[in-house]
């Protein structure tokens, strides 16, 4: 089959919006020629270019097909409806016993022909995140300017322009040339398939597969630290990265002043990775080493002395920067920054930082007691928590919050424990981040979080579908995976009602914690866990104060025991009796009067009875215990006995009170299995 | 060709290198602006040439203030007056980015000896109500220029998408000449230093920016230049009215420097002289030729 290689080369394309350009590439090619039947499509992504090879048909062969129409003995509107629809003349029409027929001929078209027709309108649509205007001459859009395409159909060029009407879309025209390294080999060269091209690329110094390089920088990098007995600190997003600013990776290694080791390594990172996209290195013990690595993309005609000279340089000068905001910064206490947060805006109708800071020392030292930590060292971190945004290192590298007041209160000799939770207090920053176990950091961190809840629902900032633009979802998980993670029994609704009482706020409490609850459904059905559960047994959070803890180990109990053969056939016998009563209690109201001993007449209705009296309240009893494991236990000891109801008792019985009997039975075994959750609200 | 160049080219010598380079591509070779900005872009020979369908090719240095930047001249990477050198080629030529790279070998930095990069960087002035893709063009590491395909300015669509390169000279002598301290740079290839000329100033400016500026004088300024803006726009004049809203801008950014505008005045303050801007960029647009006022009522 013949071969297809399509290659959009231009000015350098955004690191980050390659890979997926290339995937729409791929995508989009393979609809537009669908009808050539595209095979074993192949991609490549880099800085200056995004290409696509695949097999397709010589060609779509033509095709012949027959249209019945209306009858010859239709009225006339019947026929010309039919003519316009398929907009064919009345004389290329034949009968055909009672009907007028139209044959229709697609004719067939050669792949080169409809890969010519189909690309220009491709490219005029491609998904770019951001495009942009260039020149004075064509209104053709790209994600930078678009220079050249190469489009070679089984070693031919396959011409097509960007023209439209006046417009010359940038005087590009498709042929079967490509270019080399911008540097290395600039010239243009001819190309007759997708392995000469590469192959082509190759010797003039662009490695065209991502894939390829990537694995390339890696192992350069590898080997580059071992010369010096180091290795790289993993790091696969900015290898990522890197691959996407290179097409000729050449690894080298730059040294860092002595004098500048003694940076906090954070600071050191957010120089060299943020900034340089340089990666860092460590020794056999896993500490760091003063030197770094990094990507050119090209050798240097000096073996790369004069680029290793001129990075280090600009690393000197981002270290000593640092370095004069690290030393300037100690010259003062953290603690006497405090005052200035006071002249700081956190949100205009929330008031400044200095107020918020006085909400987290209160909200901090109430919670305290109840996490295991000392209240006074809880209250003493809330007051430092937000210091170090005064100071000109955070000023400088905002993403370096919390970090440098943990540095600055450490020292000024504060306690460890109050240090971290000073830099403790954001976390957990997303799904991969950490959670605080230590109790100070426990109790600011949950200070922090439920303060920015209560803070933006008070002024009516909830999140909506599109947007959570005070990223109060992540506060809401941060919570849930604080408490459960410490395994914490901390009721959150009195927490919440005390920081609206304490500040004027609405109270809105019942919201919040809905709101909570919503998340922490969602996060267990992202985690796969058995979501429906929790919904089953969610209303229990009032009365267990929005104890999460105790909420999940109720569900776990339930979500355990619906997992055994024993826990199916109850909910089973459970729904059917729900069932039962659902459509008796639409006609004649509840049933939820007394059952009457006396009107029990069959066996298993007694047994029933019986049974029922005893689990009761002995299901209460470990509820109360908090032992949710022997609760469910002992409510599936019903299930022998409600099969057997269920097996020999008619419960519409022809004697209306031994039927409204049997319903209230129902009813009860409704009940004590709601005790322990709502099982209507379980699914499946 | 350029790869043997002395490297210790003085300040003033890589100034007249890239005049030379410039005004060999047909730029106009202007002298800086004589107000206080914060940028080149703020040039009118860039913010308002850059709007309109006339061809337009400029370049000039122009000295940048950037009070928030100062450091008493104890830094020796900060400075809050330096300068910058802008280059505006308005339609973008089809090949700025070849072009850029020559008069980098003009000044001495060989592509074949040196890393240079083109790394994604978006540029957009909120003060300007302007916008631009491109990148940071970088040399071993380092930022030696930003680089931008310009799309929008005074929130009017460019008609004809411009070309605007700016270097940081400073930072681009202190690499040519390998110094590391930007008051040891070589000014003159005569003994004068850049400390010599301007190190005094950088100590009294950052008093001055952070401790002394009348920010109650400072306030009232900025309303008198709003004032003045709108009355000279209502009287079509569009380039003193322009100089009222640089005037605004940079007044801003004095009491910005002076830490005494809070985050919500802030978005405030930056949406009043954007409004000026905008207004401006309409008024040259106008006086430019009829033509153009469907450009202004397409936006």
């Amino acid at each position: 089959m013949p071969e297809l290689l399509l290659e959009l080369f231009g000015e350098e394309i955004p690191a980050r919006m390659q890979a997926r350009a290339a995937d729409d590439l791929a995508r989009l090619a393979g609809a537009a020629l669908a009808p050539l039947l595209p095979q074993a499509p192949m991609t490549f992504h880099g800085p200056r270019r995004i290409a696509l090879s695949c097999t397709v048909a010589a060609g779509v062969a033509e095709t012949r097909s027959s249209e019945r129409g209306p009858r010859i003995a239709a009225p006339e509107q019947a026929l010309a409806g039919f003519l316009r629809k398929h907009g064919a003349a009345r004389d290329a029409l034949r009968q055909e016993g009672d009907f007028w027929v139209l044959d229709r001929i697609s004719p067939g078209i050669a792949a080169a022909a409809l890969i010519a027709r189909e690309l220009p309108g491709l490219l005029r649509r491609f998904p770019w995140p951001k495009s942009m205007r260039w020149g004075g001459s064509s209104a053709f859009t790209w994600v930078r300017p678009l220079r050249r395409i190469l489009c070679v159909l089984d070693g031919a060029a396959v011409p097509f322009d960007l023209r439209d009407g006046g417009d010359d879309g940038h005087g590009v025209v498709a042929d079967a040339l490509s270019e080399g390294h911008r540097f290395l080999a600039p010239a243009p060269f001819a190309v007759r398939s997708r392995a000469d091209w590469q192959e082509g690329l190759r010797a003039r110094f662009v490695i065209a597969d991502a894939a390829e390089r990537r694995a390339r920088i890696a192992a350069g990098l590898r080997d580059l630290a071992a010369t010096e007995g180091l290795h790289v600190a993993e790091d696969a997003g900015l290898l990522d990265e890197v691959t996407g600013l290179v097409e000729w990776p050449v690894p080298m290694l730059g040294r860092i002043d002595a004098a500048f080791m003694d940076l906090p390594p954070e600071v050191m990172q957010v120089s060299m990775r943020v900034n340089q996209r340089y990666f860092a290195l460590r020794d056999g013990a896993g500490r760091a080493a003063p030197y770094f690595a990094f990507i050119a993309n090209i050798p240097g005609t000096d073996g790369g002395a004069a680029i290793v000279a001129g990075n280090e340089r600009v690393l000197r000068a981002r270290f000593a920067d640092a370095r004069h905001f690290w030393d300037a910064d100690r010259r003062h206490r953290l603690e006497s920054r405090v005052a200035a947060l006071d002249g700081i805006t956190f949100e205009a109708r929330l008031g400044t930082q200095g107020e918020r800071v006085r909400r987290l020392m209160r909200l901090a030292a109430m919670i305290a007691p109840q996490v295991g930590a000392d209240p006074a060292r809880a209250e003493r971190a809330a007051l430092l928590t937000k210091a170090d945004l005064v100071t000109g290192m955070v000023g400088e590298f905002p993403e370096l919050q919390g970090v440098m007041g943990r540095y600055y209160a450490l020292h000024d000799h504060e306690d460890a424990d109050i240090a971290d939770a000073i830099r403790d207090h954001y976390a957990p920053k997303g799904p991969a981040d950490t959670v605080p176990l230590a109790k100070v950091s426990v109790a600011v961190a949950l200070a922090d979080k439920i303060d920015t809840l209560a803070a933006f629902f008070a002024i009516g900032e909830k999140p909506t579908g599109s947007g959570d633009p005070f990223a109060l979802r992540r506060a809401a998980l941060g919570i849930l995976r604080i408490v459960r993670e410490n395994g914490l029994r901390l009721p959150l609704r009195p927490l919440f009602a005390d920081v609206l009482h304490a500040s004027g706020w609405p109270i809105i409490e019942e919201e919040i914690c809905d709101f909570l609850l919503d998340r922490l459904v969602v996060q267990m059905r992202a985690d796969g866990a058995r979501y429906d559960v929790v919904q089953a047994v969610r209303h229990f959070a009032d009365g267990e104060g929005s104890d999460v803890t105790l909420l999940l180990a109720r569900a776990a109990a339930v979500g355990a025991m619906l997992g055994t053969g024993e826990g199916a056939n109850l909910l089973a016998g459970y729904r059917r009796a729900a069932n039962i009563l659902r459509i008796e209690e639409r006609r004649d109201g509840p049933h939820d009067g007394p059952v009457e001993a006396a009107l029990l007449t069959e066996p298993a209705e007694e047994a029933l009875f019986t049974a029922l009296a005893h689990v009761e309240a002995d299901v209460a009893h470990h509820i109360a215990g908090e032992n949710f494991a022997a609760a469910v236990e002992s409510l599936a000891t019903l299930r022998p006995t409600l099969d057997a109801f269920f097996d020999r008792v008619t419960v519409n019985d022809p004697h209306p009170e031994i039927r409204r009997n049997r319903l209230r039975l129902l009813a009860r075994v409704r009940a004590a299995m709601h005790l322990a959750a709502d099982f209507s609200k379980i699914e499946g | 060709m350029a790869a043997t160049r002395v490297r210790s080219e003085s300040f003033q010598a890589l100034i007249l290198r890239l005049h030379a380079f410039w005004s060999a591509q047909g730029c106009v070779i202007l002298q800086p602006y004589d107000m206080e900005v914060g940028a080149g872009t703020f040039h009118p020979a860039t913010t308002l040439r850059a709007l309109g369908r006339r061809p337009w090719r400029a370049a000039y240095v122009q000295p940048s203030r950037r009070p928030a930047d100062g450091r008493y001249g104890e830094n020796p990477n900060r400075l809050q007056h330096y300068y910058q050198y802008q280059v505006i080629m308005k339609p973008s030529p089809p090949d700025a980015q070849a072009l850029l790279l020559e008069s980098y070998r003009e000044i001495g930095l060989d592509p074949l000896r040196h890393d240079f990069r083109f790394v994604e960087d978006d540029w957009e002035s909120p003060t300007l109500g302007a916008w631009g893709l491109g990148w940071e063009v970088w040399c071993d590491g380092m930022e030696v220029g930003q680089f931008t395909y310009f799309q929008q300015v005074g929130g009017i669509a460019a008609a004809l998408p411009s070309f605007e390169m700016t270097y940081g000279l400073e930072r681009l002598a202190m690499y040519v000449q390998g110094v590391e301290n930007v008051f040891d740079l070589d000014f003159n290839g005569a003994g004068v230093r850049y400390g010599d000329v301007f190190l005094r100033a950088e100590r009294e400016y950052s008093a001055y920016n952070f401790e002394h500026a009348d920010t109650g004088m400072l306030v009232r300024h900025f309303a008198d230049a709003e004032r003045e803006c709108a009355a000279l726009l209502a009287a079509r004049l569009a380039l003193p009215a322009y100089d009222q809203c640089i005037k605004a801008s940079h007044l801003f950014n004095l009491l910005d420097a002076r830490g005494v505008i809070s985050v919500a005045e802030r978005a405030s303050y930056i949406g009043r002289v954007r409004t000026l801007a905008r207004g401006c960029c309409e008024a040259w647009l106008d006086g430019e030729e009829p033509a153009n006022r469907e450009l202004i009522s397409k936006t």
